[in-house]
């Protein structure tokens, strides 16, 4: 067992475990703080897996922008925080069929993760990624990169417009 | 110029429309200026007229006829050529027409004084006016037939001018239609000419007639197209048996009656017959000529007895219009015309008296307040003499020349036409000697009836009060008066009393000669006829009275030979008859030596028969307007029941067909679109089911969805 | 054992799942968006596993910057909509929210 080996597994229990939280919780509040941990740990993934970029725009965007998003729309229409989240209105049987759908796919997934010969090339190691990733994005993506930007603006535009009181 | 006279007498035909125009639209605006600017343009109207007669008459004597044609429109091959033109008659029509016309205008500014639609009055005048010239200026029967209706037309507006009476406006209709039966013949005979000659011009006809070209090649179909053309004088001339409708007009105003019904309109058919004479045959100048004398006989019986003063002399003047047509009918052409205008003269000054009569009446009876008199019976009249002295004067010369006394115009007239008459029998011998009896009785009974009229309503004691208190008319009722009074004399004429033939009138209206073929004519005029005739008296060669087959040897010659011997024995004949006439008028009225109550008691029947017109009206009324009605009764059954019957059975059936078409649609068609319609809800229905809204639930089905691709391909 | 390209597949199969889970059962519905960000998460750690291990290289770091700002986007237009769909309803269940349905 090196560290790198202990540190995966800590880094995808942790993952797993508070996306279980997440998930399970029945506080939403909880649920919320239960995926910054998540997310955190994903990032960790990404660090092992040497994309330095990645994992600093996933602390960046998803624990600095998304999460707070998520907290102020919880705070914004939770007037009671503690009411039970977990049961939807079809009750028992959708529950059932939630966790028979659920448990069937992450089977089908891992078996067939498992059982598929992957294609194996190793990455060749870099120092760093940003300067690929920059260059990747203003040459080759170039198109996507200012899609996605346009997409961007039309959502800032249009969260606004949505998200404003009528009067 | 001679196109300048026909120019000339076009503007005399086009000036009463500019009246009519004038009052028609601006009537309102003029109110009682109306009248006089009406009279102001007949007096141009008349001015033109006489400098064109004048023309005609005197200046281009020479020529027979000016006259212009212009195509109007063709069909195919066939044009429809109109123009007009003057002749002799023509031109003294127009001067008839426009002088009458121009002196009633006058006497109707005061006698319509009190009219509400007084401008109305002058613009109906100005149409019938135009329409009369119109008539008298054509020279095609088709000008001559809108004109003859345009007539019809203006003569219904006026009769029925006071059209809130019940009476008028139905003397009006009665007028019309009466006409209009009149007006078919003619127009069926003129369809004839049309369709044999291709052409609507006089002239044309007459020299298809003349090259011996006949209606459907027939001789006999030129006498009834003749006589079809007759029967338009026959409707518009008021002869027997379309008579009824003139007594009745005199619902019109009177003035009217002197310009329309006595002296123009209905010369209209006189005219017409002096026009087309040439064309007719032999047999249909008998048929004239009986028809003629039948209507002045009787006519002149039924004027015997009314009482009425306008009915009087609407009776006289069927009765001279029977004259004239008579003389017309036994070959008296130029007789016929010279009565014609006579007539009008003193016919109109009689009209005009009249009017002059019952405007003073009517003005009486509004000072006392009077309104159960009849103003118009000559049993409330009675002493005129007295109160109307010009008036009394002036309807004595004009009663005069009707009787034919000499020294006045109708005495001239009448004895030429009496002498035709007998000129006529002699000639052909057998029955015709019918028409002078019946002429001569007629000559008597108009004098009878004139003074029974004259010693009635001018002579004696007044009668009522009304009659004390009638007052002399003013100046513009005595002119017209005193004119045709003036007119109605001898020396207008002719120079010597007793012989009209020494006259300008008798130069100028020349009879013409007839274009009917030989065959046509009289029988005793035929060369096999004559030679029978010249061999019977072959044993006497000297015999100037021999026959010979020679252009000379036409009727026209003979006629004047005959007339001529027998002219100062049908003017003995004549005076005989008047002076009687007179005679038992003075004994019966004045004097009293025979007493025409008793008579009438005595001659119940024969009274009331003549009273009642002969019962015309209600052998018309028993006949044909009953007979018309259950006519049309039983169309209109034969339609409700018949007809209507057929088309409500189809409507049935046709509704019985749709109705089953109608279930059929909607039971099977709608049936199967509905039962479409309904599976594909009930299936909505259903389906509709899986959809409950919830975002989580289809995302199960999603990955249901999904899961079994992936199973499925993998 | 040495540490490869299928444990993170694993990894991201079960944080899948979860997201998945929590799709489809939860009633609120900033729970229903949490879930959908742990989905994304689990592409992303694909992503950069096949680029770490299976030759994506760089491609596979773009492909997941795209995600992630379309995560920001949807995140940012999908509070929007819940806080809407709470000023109308007074809460944000979404089983609850079918008015389309009718």
């Amino acid at each position: 067992m090196d560290l790198i080996t202990i540190t995966f597994y800590f880094l995808a229990t942790l993952t797993i475990v508070f996306s279980g939280i997440v998930v399970f919780s029945k506080n939403i509040m909880h649920s919320a703080f239960a995926l910054l941990f998540t997310l955190f740990g994903v990032a960790g993934l990404y660090v092992l897996l040497s994309a330095d970029f990645l994992a600093i725009t996933q602390l960046m965007l998803y624990i600095g922008g998304i999460l707070v998003l998520i907290i102020f729309g919880v705070v914004l229409t939770s007037r009671i925080t503690g009411i039970d989240v977990r049961a939807g209105s079809l009750g028992k049987i959708q529950l059932f069929a939630a966790v028979i759908i659920t448990v069937v796919i992450a089977a089908s997934l891992i078996w067939m993760f498992k059982s598929t010969k992957w294609y194996m090339a190793e990455m060749k190691e870099v120092n760093s990624t940003v300067r690929q990733i920059g260059n990747e994005l203003l040459t080759n993506y170039l198109l996507a990169f200012e899609a996605a930007s346009m997409l961007l603006l039309l959502a800032i535009v249009g969260a606004a417009l949505i998200a404003r009181k009528k009067h | 110029m001679t196109k300048d006279t026909l120019l000339l007498s076009f503007i005399v035909l086009l000036i009463p429309m500019a009246s009519f125009l004038i009052n028609i639209f601006f009537g309102n605006k003029l109110g009682r200026k109306s009248g006089i600017v009406g009279t102001f343009i007949l007096g141009i109207d008349l001015a033109l007229a006489i400098v064109a007669a004048y023309n005609k008459l005197f200046v281009f004597s020479e020529e027979p006829v000016i006259q212009t044609r212009i195509e109007w429109f063709n069909l195919g091959t066939v044009n429809f050529d109109i123009g007009i033109g003057i002749d002799n008659i023509a031109t003294i029509m127009l001067v008839v027409v426009t002088l009458i016309s121009f002196l009633v205008h006058l006497f109707s500014t005061v006698y319509m004084k009190g009219d509400r639609r007084y401008p109305t009055y002058f613009a109906y005048l100005g149409l019938f006016t135009f329409s009369m010239l119109g008539i008298v200026i054509t020279n095609n029967f088709l000008l001559m037939y809108i004109f003859w209706e345009l007539v019809g037309i203006s003569s219904y507006l006026l009769i029925g001018f006071w059209y809130e009476k019940g009476s008028a406006a139905n003397a009006g209709k009665k007028a019309f239609i009466t006409n209009r039966i009149g007006d078919l013949g003619f127009f069926i005979g003129i369809m004839i000419l049309f369709f044999t000659y291709n052409s609507f011009m006089f002239d044309d006809i007459f020299s298809g007639i003349a090259s011996g070209k006949m209606p459907f090649n027939n001789p006999t179909m030129l006498t009834v197209t003749g006589i079809c053309i007759f029967m338009g004088a026959i409707g518009k001339s008021a002869q027997f048996p379309l008579h009824v409708w003139l007594p009745d007009a005199m619902e019109g105003p009177t003035p009217v009656s002197a310009l329309i019904h006595a002296a123009t309109m209905v010369a209209a058919g006189v005219y017409l017959v002096t026009k087309v004479f040439v064309m007719f045959t032999a047999d249909a100048l008998t048929f004239i000529a009986l028809t003629g004398a039948i209507t002045a006989f009787m006519s002149a019986s039924i004027a015997l007895v009314q009482r009425d003063f306008k009915k009087i002399l609407a009776f006289s003047t069927i009765s001279q219009l029977g004259y004239m047509i008579m003389s017309l009918g036994v070959g008296g052409y130029t007789n016929g015309f010279f009565h014609l205008v006579t007539h009008a003269w003193f016919k109109a000054a009689l009209f005009l008296t009249a009017g002059s009569v019952i405007y003073a009446m009517h003005e009486s009876i509004h000072h006392k307040n009077d309104h159960h008199t009849d103003a118009q019976d000559i049993y409330n009249m009675g002493g005129l003499r007295k109160t109307m002295p010009w008036t009394y004067l002036t309807f004595m010369i004009a009663t005069f020349a009707l009787s034919g006394i000499p020294f006045t115009s109708g005495f001239l007239s009448k004895d030429g036409i009496l002498a035709g008459t007998l000129a006529y029998a002699n000639l052909t011998g057998g029955w015709h000697w019918v028409i002078p009896v019946l002429g001569y009785l007629a000559a008597g009974m108009t004098a009878f009836y004139m003074f029974r009229l004259t010693i009635l309503a001018f002579h004696g004691e007044h009668k009522t009060e009304i009659a004390r208190n009638t007052k002399e008319n003013k100046l513009p009722i005595l002119f017209p008066l005193v004119l045709l009074a003036c007119l109605s004399f001898w020396f207008v004429y002719s120079s010597n009393p007793f012989e009209a033939s020494e006259g300008w009138f008798q130069e100028k209206v020349v009879q013409p000669v007839s274009v009917v073929p030989e065959t046509s004519q009289w029988k005793f005029l035929l060369p096999e006829m004559a030679e029978g005739q010249a061999h019977n008296q072959g044993d006497n060669p000297e015999n100037s009275d021999v026959v010979q087959a020679s252009p000379e040897n036409t009727y026209l010659n003979r006629f004047h030979e005959e007339s001529h011997h027998f002219h100062y024995l049908a003017m003995g004949i004549s005076l005989f008859m008047a002076a009687l006439g007179i005679m038992l008028a003075f004994m019966m009225y004045k004097f009293k030596i025979i007493n025409a109550g008793k008579l009438e008691v005595r001659f119940k029947f024969l009274h009331s028969f003549l009273y009642n017109r002969w019962y015309f009206d209600e052998l018309y009324q028993a006949t044909a307007i009953v007979g018309t009605l259950a006519l049309s009764k039983s169309l209109s059954w034969f339609d409700t029941y018949i007809v209507d019957g057929l088309v409500n059975l189809s409507s049935y059936i046709i509704r019985f067909v749709s109705r089953l078409t109608g279930l059929f649609d909607n039971y099977v068609i709608d049936g199967a679109v509905n039962m479409a319609s309904t599976f594909t809800g009930y299936c909505g229905s259903k389906i509709r089911k899986l959809q409950t809204g919830k975002v989580q639930a289809y995302i199960v089905f999603m990955l249901l969805g999904i899961l079994t691709m992936i199973y499925f391909f993998v | 054992m040495h540490i490869g390209l299928v444990h993170y597949l694993v990894v991201s199969a079960l944080l899948f799942s979860m997201g998945l889970f929590a799709i489809i059962s939860r009633k609120h519905a900033i729970l229903v968006l949490m879930g959908i960000e742990l989905v994304l998460n689990a592409a992303n750690i694909n992503f950069i596993a096949f680029a770490k291990y299976g030759g994506m290289n760089i491609e596979g770091h773009v492909a997941a910057i795209f995600v992630i700002i379309l995560a920001a986007t949807e995140a940012a237009i999908a509070l929007a909509i819940i806080l809407n769909i709470y000023q109308h309803f007074r809460h944000v269940n979404v089983d609850e929210v079918d008015d389309l349905k009718e």
